[in-house]
């Protein structure tokens, strides 16, 4: 049948059926999905709605038990493990902001940049070969600019989501998953990043999974509601607040 | 004694000679023998034959080897043993050694060969129908291996008169293994047929032999003996395999057993703390050293001490596991690797302590009679006692740790720590006394695996090292967390080293089963029973 | 001056490294003047025994070194370090058995010893080529770094960690252990690889040989410092720290954090190698206790006593836990396995950065205390 080819036109992202099974236990059950380039995508659910695994299968740390994982259109994800899938241009931060405390900023960022990322490369590397225009403007863009010799593990925590994400775009990956970017942000704090990640999106695909609904809302795109391992409905934020369903498994009345 | 009175014991005895119940004293048939003729000696012979007693077939016995004299002077029948320096004699009815004496002091009742003949069929006679089983079985042992064809007469009368299912069973053999060496092709034939219905390994030499005599004058008539025969030895060559297997698997399993005791504790720790606990094997040491001292301590109750040990070893190495967890462990939570190594430094001065205590060198510790000793099961496989019991007490273990944790409620509280311990704490569990209790008891079922282990290897200050690292293997192939994947991989490891060391050696089981453990966590790094998914993530 | 030009640059302005290689080079240097030209009676003399104890403490130093690369840098707690550490010993006393040529016992040109004595007739195949001193140093750093990364391909590319790699490392000790103790693997048995005559002619017994194996070892934990210090330092190195503290994001990042690994791993079991050949001439015995776990083990706390992740802090514990050994092991034997055992407490309970550690947060108080008797 040529239905599923007709949806992976125009995607870079295209989550088809995908089942995985925990020794009995389906944490994603038929899921799909598509993302379009360079747009903001939100994921929202309830705990155990399946966003961190649906995540996981993206970036190759879970197999699908069943369905595939197509990238622009074309590349079949489920051969690839999960630096390989780095290398094709996706992207992860993890939940819990995960940086390298010790280093200080510049380093954070230059393990990010550093393109040929085999062993024998980085062992004769030498420092003048580094990107720095690409450097600077993502510490700028980050808003870290004026720390960036400070040891990371002394940065606040939403510093340290920032910085993360920062690591991500030196990565120049074309899609990046994020996964609750603004967790324990303050309420300034999130707002900037909810203006940085729109602005990113002019050149990069963003899948966003957050629980703060006010910062969904704040990104002005399509949101999908996941609820026991499949989509419960698609849609923008106000429509999504009308939907029944919606507001009786997450949103609440 | 004159000569008047002897001749009237004679007379008497002539009488008597087919009625049992009037079945002379020992003393005086002993006293007829130093001068009767040979064909007096056959009647007295006949005549001792009937007391059945242990005392008048020794008596034959001795008479049948030529150890039986008498002394010159006093005419009194004993027992002469030659030595270099003269005759040691030894009283017959006393057993009590005498005295020493030169050769001419004393003279041998002799024997013709016809006589001789005669005592041995009358010691299987009489020892075949004794009052006692052991000499009758033991009797009919004698026989099997004899080859005196001429006894078949007095082995089927005993057939007839045996009660004892054991007992029979044996001389049944024994009739078997004679019709064999007769010349009646019938009666072979029915021994070859018991013989397939009854496999015994020592009936295959004696098979083989029968197959050898036919092989050297082969003909049609013999042909279908000879295949019988050969079909009746590769019967019992596919049994003994068989027992053989058997055995082997009761060989594994009793040390899946012991492997288990010794790791289950450690498997308990490593699964509620995340915390690997080297100083484990000198918990283990703790409970054997226990051992050792309670059968100091109560010397009378030796038959008892294990029983008293454990409550003690759980005890003792319960409470040194609690003082090693509220000293040094709860300091490191979170950093397993440093915890390992805090508890490896435990370990040195544990074993240090035990060396100035009780001295480097090993101490004895003693078996009690009812851990010693086989259980027959079938002729080709018996099994030790010592094996058994510990086989069934660490099952037991087994059972009441699952009852301790799923039915009380420190258990349930272990448990919960065990799958989620912020949730755990959330929920009101105090995490810290659950971790004082999780390492007490894990410390304490050391204790009590040190117990059986006293009873199975060397009690001494390097008891717990040798034990570590089978511990480790055990529990990380197993998978952690899960009871049921510690008993497994204990049995499985267990088996698969047992069934191993005839083919390589024990040495090189023990080198293969580390290699496949090895590989295994490549294969499995969480073990076989491992939880997947998120639970798995939270307890990394 | 050309050397400590070449230094500079390799050290790149890194102080205590610097100092460190400086005091390296004085012990070289003052070590074989101490024992050629003091007179014996002064205390300031150091006999031949005491050069070669020296020696020793350097081989040491190198193996906490080796370790300290791939626990201290990568997160990497191996418990089986001194497998690596015995396989070079085992390859340099394989070469040191035949060069004892027809001097043995039994006079065999060919067969050592204990393989005359077991009735062999044949070399075993894995003794060919020993008899060449090019070819055993290429063993020394070839057996232990091609088991490593066997046992590392396999066990990283599953993504073994923590606390299970650890026991496999023991377990794969333990296992070679038992290996080495069966007469026939061919490798001495029980007794092991002993009675040595000389080294590239030169016989084991003189002051000079004494000296150069000292030196030797001088330069070997030298270079093998200033190796991990370039790898430390590079981009390599960096990403291998950054392995160590979140191994996830590198991955993320698109490194191969398993490549990492292997290499720091690899390069350590070569160092360790490399320790243990040159520990067997200046000790003259290899046996199979050095496979023992104990002493696997006890690599650890000498590494976690001088500060884990810090490469001179590795070496000075390794010199210190074994000057203690020696001191103890002669004057209080019961004592020294209460105190070793008191060091693993004491140190990961009250010193986790190590002595170093210690040192470096006692002089951040004191200055602390000077600012703040100068406002």
């Amino acid at each position: 049948m040529n239905n599923s080819q007709f949806n992976t036109r125009r995607s870079i992202l295209y989550v088809d059926g995908v089942t995985v099974d925990f020794d009995g236990f389906k944490a994603l059950n038929g899921l799909s999905f598509i993302a379009v380039p360079n747009t903001i995508q939100a994921i929202v659910g309830p705990n155990g709605a399946g966003k961190t695994t649906f995540m996981d299968v993206v970036t190759g740390r879970t197999r699908p038990t069943q369905g595939r994982v197509i990238f622009k259109e074309s590349i079949d994800l489920s051969r690839y493990d999960e630096t390989a899938i780095v290398g094709l241009g996706i992207a992860r931060k993890f939940q819990r902001p995960s940086i390298f405390p010790e280093h200080d900023v510049l380093k954070n960022l230059e393990l990010a940049v550093f393109k040929r990322k085999d062993i024998l490369n980085s062992f004769f590397f030498r420092k003048k070969n580094l990107n720095n225009k690409l450097l600077g403007d993502v510490a700028n863009k980050i808003g870290l600019g004026s720390v960036i010799n400070e040891k990371a593990g002394s940065l606040s925590h939403g510093q340290k989501q920032w910085l993360e994400i920062g690591m991500l775009l030196a990565q120049e990956c074309e899609v990046l998953m994020l996964d609750e970017p603004v967790a324990g942000m303050t309420d300034e704090e999130t707002k900037k990043t909810s203006s940085l990640l729109r602005d990113i999106s002019k050149e990069r695909t963003l899948i966003v999974i957050e629980h703060d609904i006010d910062f969904v809302d704040s990104l002005k795109c399509p949101v999908t509601v996941l609820n026991e391992g499949s989509v419960l409905a698609v849609g923008s934020m106000k429509e999504l607040k009308k939907n029944k369903s919606v507001i009786d498994v997450y949103l609440g009345r | 004694m004159n000569k008047f009175a002897k001749l009237l014991v004679i007379i008497f005895m002539f009488l008597n000679i087919n009625n049992d119940s009037f079945a002379q004293n020992i003393d005086e048939l002993l006293a007829a023998l130093p001068s009767a003729k040979f064909s007096e000696k056959e009647v007295l012979v006949s005549k001792l034959g009937d007391l059945k007693t242990e005392t008048s077939i020794k008596v034959l016995k001795s008479l049948e080897k030529g150890t039986l004299y008498f002394l010159r002077s006093s005419k009194k029948v004993i027992y002469a043993d030659k030595t270099e320096e003269g005759y040691i004699l030894t009283d017959i009815l006393t057993s009590e050694i005498i005295g020493k004496v030169k050769k001419k002091k004393i003279k041998r009742i002799s024997l013709n060969n016809k006589l001789r003949k005669f005592t041995r069929t009358i010691i299987a006679k009489s020892s075949l129908l004794s009052q006692k089983p052991h000499i009758r079985i033991h009797s009919a042992k004698v026989i099997f291996g004899s080859r005196s064809v001429e006894l078949l007469p007095i082995i089927n009368e005993a057939l007839k008169k045996e009660t004892n299912d054991k007992v029979k069973k044996q001389i049944e053999m024994t009739q078997a293994r004679l019709w064999l060496l007769t010349e009646d092709k019938k009666l072979q034939e029915q021994s070859l047929d018991y013989f397939s219905n009854n496999t015994d390994p020592k009936v295959q030499s004696v098979i083989n032999e029968f197959i050898q005599n036919l092989d050297t004058e082969k003909n049609d008539s013999n042909l279908l003996m000879y295949n019988k025969a050969i079909s009746v030895v590769k019967k019992i060559e596919s049994d003994i395999k068989f027992f053989k297997l058997i055995e082997n698997l009761f060989f594994g399993l009793s040390l899946g057993s012991i492997l288990f005791l010794a790791s289950v504790g450690l498997a308990i720790t490593f699964g509620v703390m995340g915390v690997i606990n080297l100083a484990h094997g000198e918990m283990i040491m703790i409970g054997a050293y226990t051992t050792y001292v309670t059968q100091l301590a109560f010397p009378n109750l030796i038959e008892y001490s294990l029983m008293i040990s454990l409550p003690f070893a759980f005890i003792v190495a319960g409470l040194v596991g609690i003082i090693i967890e509220r000293g040094v462990i709860r300091y490191l939570y979170g950093r397993p690797l440093e915890t390992l190594l805090a508890t490896f430094g435990i370990s040195l001065i544990l074993q240090q302590l035990v060396r100035s205590i009780f001295s480097p060198i090993n101490r004895p510790v003693i078996t009690p009679n009812w851990m010693s000793g086989m259980f027959e099961i079938h002729p080709a496989l018996s099994l030790s006692y010592g094996r058994l019991y510990i086989i069934i007490f660490s099952i037991t273990v087994f059972v009441a740790l699952l009852a301790i944790l799923s039915k009380t409620h420190v258990g349930i509280q272990i448990r919960a720590v065990m799958q989620n311990r912020s949730m755990a704490r959330a929920m009101g569990i105090k995490t810290g006394w659950i971790d004082s209790m999780t390492f007490g008891l894990g410390s304490g079922i050391a204790g009590i695996a040190g117990v059986a282990l006293s009873q199975i290897t060397n009690v001494g200050p390097n008891l717990g090292q040798n034990y570590i690292i089978d511990c480790f293997m055990v529990v990380v192939f197993g998978g952690v967390g899960n009871l049921w994947g510690t008993l497994t991989g204990a049995f499985l490891i267990g088996i698969g080293n047992k069934f191993l060391e005839p083919f390589s050696g024990a040495v090189l089981a023990k080198i293969i089963t580390l290699i496949f453990v090895i590989l295994f966590i490549q294969k499995r790094p969480r073990g076989m029973f491992a939880l997947k998914g998120r639970a798995s993530e939270i307890n990394q | 001056m050309m050397r400590s030009n070449f230094l500079s640059n390799l050290l790149k302005g890194d102080l205590r490294a610097k100092i460190f290689i400086y005091l390296l080079i004085f012990a070289g240097v003052i070590v074989p003047l101490l024992n050629l030209y003091t007179p014996e009676d002064n205390f300031l003399h150091l006999t031949d025994y005491h050069v070669a104890l020296f020696g020793k403490y350097l081989t040491y130093g190198l193996l906490a070194l080796s370790l300290d690369l791939i626990w201290g840098y990568c997160g990497i707690l191996s418990l089986g370090h001194g497998a690596f550490f015995a396989l070079g010993g085992y390859c340099m006393g394989m070469h040191l058995m035949r060069e004892i040529g027809v001097r043995g016992v039994y006079g065999d040109p060919i067969l050592p010893d204990f393989m005359v004595f077991l009735n062999w007739s044949e070399l075993p195949l894995a003794w060919y080529g020993f008899d060449h001193l090019g070819y055993a140093l290429f063993m020394v750093i070839f057996v232990p770094a091609f088991l490593a990364f066997v046992f590392g391909w396999f066990a990283f590319k599953s993504r073994v960690t923590g606390v299970y790699f650890s026991i496999i490392t023991q377990a794969m000790t333990f296992a070679l252990m038992l290996a080495f103790f069966q007469n026939d693997l061919g490798f001495g048995g029980n007794n092991g690889l002993t009675d040595f005559k000389d080294i590239m002619g030169f016989s084991l017994q003189d002051t000079t040989t004494k000296i150069f194996l000292f030196c030797s070892s001088v330069v070997a934990l030298g270079l093998g410092f200033i190796v991990s210090n370039k790898f430390i330092k590079s981009h390599a190195g960096i990403v291998t720290t950054a392995v160590r503290d979140q191994e996830d994001r590198v991955r993320f990042l698109g490194y191969r954090v398993e490549y990492y690994k292997l290499s720091a791993f690899v390069v350590s079991a070569a160092l360790a190698g490399v320790a243990g050949a040159l520990y067997v001439p200046q000790v003259g015995i290899i046996n199979p206790g050095e496979f023992a776990p104990l002493k696997s083990i006890e690599v650890v706390v000498w590494v976690a006593l001088g500060g884990r992740g810090t490469l001179y802090g590795a070496i000075i514990g390794g010199i210190l836990v074994n000057l203690a050994k020696s001191f103890f092991t002669v004057n209080f034997p019961e004592i020294w396995l209460f105190f070793l055992g008191g060091l693993f407490v004491l140190v990961t309970i009250f010193l986790p950065r190590g002595v170093i550690g210690l040192f470096a947060d006692l002089i951040k108080y004191f200055k602390s205390k000077k600012l703040k008797t100068n406002e």
